[in-house]
């Protein structure tokens, strides 16, 4: 018995959680039960870890109170269907496991595919990109309910019922815990990016100063797509978009202000970016673009990287960028890849440019009442010399926007215009 | 005991009336429920607090005889809108009309209270348990 405090214990049952679950998950095919088992295997650990000290083989010890535990659920499951289900045994199922014999560590030694079939089954194509992320936070991160609750500003209680129907929606859905066969796997891998740069971003746009005591989505999907790169480190758009995460956390302290308030990248104290991430970001976005197999996330971590490497605004390579955009809107049908693209016409070839291209997306219904489009098109009347158009747009932009930092960004750049409209001789 | 603020805010003719503000005046405002809800996290007394987005596109949905929504809007006619609510929860109704009034003199143009009309509802407990 070793001693450790709360706070070890937590650390090391989040990372060996998750270990638990794949072996556990693998060997009896049943996602959803093994989940459960491996949660109760936690809470006897947590509790009783800490004062009774650890065991001496800790992930021997929850393999065999998950498996216990599962076939403890099995047992009265079936005991239910028999209707034969005694007092005696529930208590069996719910009592508490002191002392556990231990199986050698070799029994359950931890498969680096693991990671990778959770991964894969979390990231599942029945399950909405909300239900997933939510599966994959719990079984792959190891983050409590609560925790993933308190990121995404739900009661916790929803947040449980949201990972539930998602384990019964992947039991019913009767594909078996596996890898997907070669066929399937590109398609669940591309899912599998998306949730996790779906995380990053959830937490990149809302970590301002007021959210400081939110779990960090950022740092857990930069966490789990650099586990994910290390076990697929051949795969260019995995190491793409841990690029894309790198080169945009690199700008974090830089983005907001001290009362939250948003900073437009060409405002940002350069001197705030972290450089350390800026050149592993480009490090990794240079080696997998000179892989050949060119994709999405390494086009918009070079883009991202040709912003991060500029060292004042004025400098930004934006002919390097618009090409950028334009192999990229060949691949991706993504009206915010047109709209990115339009400003980066815009700063090559001037306002105009990009505002005939903006034209183009009024009848893309995707798009069309997006505030994002009256946002860059105010930006680029206001670049045009066109104050009442720009004043105009970003009012509407303000209107629409479901984010509070960037309204009060938006009405305070038409707030500004009108001040220095009113304030300078007319004529 | 928990208590529900409600702030409306003045939509007039159809442009919000913060619209109309200059950007040190936006700033102070701004600036003024950040320090007033920290405040409230700090003291524990805050449950939920949720800014919404502009009646620009605002419905209001009934049930037709399919059971399908049926919606109508948008009121561009709208004198007042629900801007944000907080929840709090608190010792006394005291407190929440403090908390109330703090909220009522959020700075406004030329950064004079606006005396805010902020609307204070008891929230329902939920039921004993043995009735």
């Amino acid at each position: 018995m070793t001693r450790a405090t709360a706070e070890e214990v937590g650390h090391l049952l989040r990372e060996l959680g998750p270990q638990v679950l794949g072996v556990l998950a693998r060997r009896h095919a049943d996602f959803a039960s093994a989940e459960d088992a491996v949660q109760e295997a936690l809470v006897a650990a947590a509790t009783q870890w800490p004062s009774a000290g650890l065991p001496n083989n800790p992930r021997g010890w929850l393999f065999q109170v998950a498996t216990r535990r599962l076939v403890d659920h099995t047992r009265s499951e079936v005991a239910r269907r028999r209707r034969e289900t005694t007092a005696s045994e529930l208590s069996h199922a719910e009592r508490v496991d002191g002392d556990v014999a231990v199986a050698p560590d070799g029994d359950v030694a931890p498969e680096q595919d693991d990671t990778l079939v959770l991964l894969f089954m979390c990231c599942h194509p029945a399950l909405t990109p909300a239900s997933a992320i939510a599966l994959t936070l719990r079984a792959v991160s190891g983050l409590s309910t609560a925790e993933i609750a308190s990121a995404f500003l739900v009661p916790e209680a929803t947040l449980a019922q949201r990972i539930s129907r998602a384990k019964q929606t992947i039991a019913a859905s009767a594909t078996p815990f596996a890898l997907p066969n070669a066929g399937e796997r590109a398609a669940r891998l591309r899912l599998v990016l998306h949730a996790l740069y779906l995380t990053f971003s959830e937490g990149y746009t809302t970590s301002s100063g007021q959210s400081l005591q939110r779990t960090d989505l950022s740092s857990e999907a930069i966490r789990l797509t650099r586990t994910l790169q290390q076990l697929l480190p051949e795969d260019p758009e995995v190491g793409g978009l841990l690029a894309l995460m790198l080169l945009t956390d690199a700008r974090r302290a830089a983005r907001t202000g001290e009362q939250g308030e948003l900073i437009p990248l060409d405002e940002q104290d350069r001197s705030r970016w972290d450089p350390a991430l800026i050149a592993e970001g480009v490090a990794l976005v240079s080696k997998a673009l000179s892989s050949g197999s060119i994709g999405p996330y390494q086009l918009q971590a070079a883009i991202a990287a040709v912003h991060d490497e500029a060292p004042n605004a004025a400098a930004t390579d934006w002919p390097q960028i618009l090409i950028l955009y334009n192999l990229l809107r060949r691949m991706s049908d993504n009206p915010m890849v047109a709209l990115n693209h339009a400003i980066a016409a815009a700063m090559v070839r001037g306002p105009q440019a990009g505002l005939d291209l903006l034209a183009l997306l009024d009848t893309d219904p995707r798009i069309a009442a997006h505030y994002r489009l009256d946002a860059v098109r105010a930006h680029l009347w206001q670049m045009a010399g066109d104050t009442e158009r720009a004043i105009q747009h970003y009012r509407a932009a303000a209107e629409r926007t479901p984010s509070l930092p960037e309204r009060d960004y938006l009405i305070t750049k038409a707030a500004q215009l009108a001040s220095e409209r009113d304030s300078s001789p007319r004529g | 005991m928990k208590y529900l603020l409600m702030m409306n805010a003045k939509f007039g003719t159809g442009e919000w009336d913060i619209f109309k503000w200059r950007p040190e005046e936006i700033k102070a405002h701004v600036a003024y429920w950040n320090s007033l809800n920290a405040e409230l996290r700090d003291a524990g007394e805050l449950v939920a607090i949720e800014a919404l987005t502009g009646p620009a596109e605002a419905k209001l949905v009934r049930a037709g005889k399919d059971g399908l929504p049926v919606t109508d809007g948008v009121f561009p006619e709208t004198k007042e809108f629900l801007a944000g609510y907080w929840i709090v929860d608190v010792d006394s109704a005291e407190r929440a009309y403090a908390i109330a009034a703090k909220a009522s003199l959020a700075p406004g143009p030329g950064g004079k209270p606006m005396i805010l009309p902020i609307e204070v509802r008891q929230v329902m407990q939920s039921p004993a348990r043995d009735v």
